[in-house]
């Protein structure tokens, strides 16, 4: 179809924002359709991907962890993009897209530091002026991310409101595009937000399952049985999808179970599949209250600590066509030092969501698992909550704790 | 006939202000709590308002600056309800006509239908949802009209002008013009561009055009009306003045009627 990008998926999806934005959402929708069929524009995002990103990123086999799960576990190294995680996909592609509309001035929200790290990046290489906003706490949490992103020549707005974490760093960013638009064009860092984000960053990001399903057929000469990836807003999840949704492959996604569904401490609207809502300009699974009052999200990871999700992650969840699952914060943990220690890779907090999944979930032969991101952003955390769970016991209390393991594949 | 609808009573504050453009107040509803926001509301009547804009306080209000985002956070954290909103709108709307502000979601949390049904019940005439644009809105233009209660749209200076006409020629109640490219809050000064947006929102529309955002002074109030406005919006200033004086509803009650007074006063250079 040469008609736009999507505006809905099943009931999801669609554009509740101020009307002040609605004309910039119009013309961000018409840039990207013309933009993605212009081969002076498709090329030169290829070669900065390919020379400046470092993509294709590999696809490896890992082969202790495999053991310890009792089936062939290949990663999809995310973590080894410029920047360190998937978020430079998206923001290299938009940052183009934005010179290429004349917006000077860019501005985007950030949880875990790595959607504004790439952000700032990608206005360094391209010469635009940048503004990240983020939480205080997250800011806390995800010290080297600030700075670098200072180094790399962003200001970064701390916000206060609320948790102080990413649903306000959001709800911020899109109050300075509401006040800016005219010279504005706001990188939002996930496949969530109103149209035509959702198809917009899927589109930027759809190029880690298309590598990874050649790499994978070319490697195992067949397709794997799943596809898991993190989901917080739901950007890395929906890249490695997509290539792959007509495909015989179970399709999970793993969201954050904070300290347990139950305590309602958690990140996992999809999980807990109640009554959807509107958050950020889209209809989509969210937590909140009767009164349609959002709720607060917790969990480990800033990047999953968020209480909505992306469109078309809803519409697969009711379709059947993927499924979703949370992990705990302290599984989340245990894994990420497993990968460390099985396989010389720290993992981001919020991959490590996956992996954990992959651990503890047989009844596959062949898992394909995306590796979002590195975990360096993460270490002050993950050194800090290890100390409180160590509470003198030594290493092996916490190791105890790792979920999965040949017993249980 | 049946009792008047909100559609009905919304065009009749217009009508009634003669010729001096309509003063509307917006009013947090539970901020600082809710006896003191019904105090405020009913200075709001006192003082001269035509009309109140109602706000539902929401965790997440992305059309507003910080004075509203503040109030409402506050009023939330102070236990405000939406049910407790609706029976304040209720309480106030013997005095004038009520306006409902409240974003989407809290509207969808009961359902368009039961939302429409709940709003006539607490006799509330109108219902704002800033975050629900022209391609959003069908249903719940439909589920409000079946009640009578007025579905008003906003318009934006950045809004093209085929838009406008769009929005225009489906706004119930009147038509609400966003002065300014930004959230609610003071400015120094109006938009330089406001007479020209205003005439051309008002070429789009058989409703009578109000103007909200950024106005917070007397002057700026005129000016407004002035430049072309049916209706004029305060704010900012009004939840403001709620924050820091010590008597609330007597603070306001002085701004709500220098306000009145100053739409009042014929201008010196009338536009329209
Ligand atoms: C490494 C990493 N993985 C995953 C996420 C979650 O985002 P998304 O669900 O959009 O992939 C983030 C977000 O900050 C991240 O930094």
């Amino acid at each position: 179809m040469s008609a736009g990008l999507e505006h809905r998926y099943g009931p999801y999806g669609g554009q509740y924002v101020p009307e002040t934005l609605m004309p910039a959402l119009a013309e961000l929708e018409a840039a990207w359709l013309e933009a993605k069929r212009d081969p002076a524009f498709t090329t030169r995002l290829h070669e900065l991907l390919r020379d400046y990103v470092g993509r294709p990123t590999p696809l490896y086999l890992a082969e202790r962890l495999s053991e310890a799960a009792g089936r062939t576990v290949y990663l999809k190294r995310e973590d080894l993009n410029h920047t360190g995680a998937h978020k430079i996909n998206n923001a290299i592609g938009q940052a183009l897209l934005a010179k290429r509309m004349g917006k000077p001035r860019i501005i985007a929200e950030t949880g875990a530091g790595q959607h504004g790290v790439a952000t700032a990046t990608a206005c360094a290489l391209l010469d635009l002026e940048c503004v990240i906003y983020m939480g205080t706490e997250d800011m806390r949490r995800q010290k080297p991310n600030v700075e670098r992103m200072g180094l790399l020549g962003a200001r970064v707005e701390p916000v206060e409101a609320g948790t102080r974490t990413l649903k306000e760093a959001c709800s911020a960013a899109i109050r300075d595009w509401v006040a800016n638009v005219a010279t504005t064009h706001y990188i939002l860092g996930t496949a969530a937000g109103p149209a035509p984000y959702p198809a917009l960053v899927r589109d930027l990001q759809r190029v880690i399952g298309e590598e990874a399903r050649a790499q994978l057929l070319e490697r195992e000469g067949r397709l794997p049985q799943r596809v898991i990836a993190c989901v917080g807003g739901g950007s890395n999840a929906i890249g490695i999808f997509t290539p792959f949704i007509d495909d015989p492959v179970e399709l999970i996604g793993v969201e954050a179970a904070g300290e347990g569904i139950d305590t309602g401490r958690h990140g996992a609207p999809l999980t807990v599949g109640e009554r959807p809502g509107i958050l950020h300009g889209a209809y989509s699974a969210v937590m909140q209250d009767a009164d349609g009052q959002i709720l607060e999200a917790h969990s480990i990871s800033a990047g999953l600590d968020y209480p909505g999700v992306g469109p078309e992650h809803a519409w697969l969840r009711d379709t059947g066509r993927a499924r979703y699952e949370a992990i705990t914060d302290a599984d989340a943990l245990a894994a990420l030092q497993r990968l460390a220690r099985l396989e010389g890779i720290i993992p981001a907090l919020e991959s490590s969501h996956a992996i954990a999944w992959t651990l503890a979930h047989g009844g596959s032969e062949l898992d394909l698992v995306c590796l979002s991101g590195r975990g360096d952003k993460d270490l002050a955390e993950v050194i800090r909550r290890l100390d409180l769970g160590r509470g003198g016991a030594g290493e092996q209390g916490v190791d105890a704790s790792v979920p999965g393991g040949p017993a249980q594949a | 006939m049946s009792a008047p609808t909100g559609i009905d009573r919304i065009a009749e504050a217009f009508a009634s202000a003669q010729g001096r453009a309509a003063l509307m107040p917006y009013l947090m509803g539970g901020f600082p709590d809710m006896a003191t926001s019904l105090a405020i509301g009913e200075a709001y009547a006192d003082g001269g308002a035509d009309l109140v804009e109602l706000g539902v306080p929401f965790s997440d209000p992305l059309a507003d600056g910080p004075v509203i985002h503040a109030a409402g956070v506050e009023a939330l954290r102070a236990g405000a309800s939406v049910a407790q909103i609706l029976e304040l709108g209720a309480a106030l709307a013997p005095r004038l006509p009520v306006v409902l502000m409240a974003y989407a979601n809290i509207v969808y949390a009961r359902g368009f239908e039961a939302f429409a049904q709940l709003l006539r019940a607490h006799a509330i005439s109108g219902l704002i949802v800033p975050d629900l644009p022209l391609e959003e809105a069908p249903e719940l233009r439909a589920a409000c009209d079946a009640e009578g209660i007025a579905l008003v749209p906003l318009v934006a200076p950045t809004t093209p002008p085929e838009r406008l006409a769009r929005i225009g020629a489906l706004a119930r109640g009147f038509l609400y013009a966003v002065s300014l490219v930004g959230t609610t809050g003071e400015r120094g000064a109006l938009d330089a561009g406001l007479a020209d947006f205003l005439a051309r929102a008002a070429a789009a529309t058989d409703v009578p055009l109000a103007v909200g955002f950024g106005i917070g002074t007397p002057a700026q109030a005129a000016a407004a009306a002035d430049a072309g406005a049916a209706g004029v919006i305060v704010g900012s200033r009004l939840v403001r003045a709620a924050a820091e004086a010590d008597d609330p509803a007597a603070e306001v009650r002085g701004i709500v009627a220098a306000m009145a007074d100053a739409l009042a006063a014929p201008s010196a250079e009338t536009v329209r």
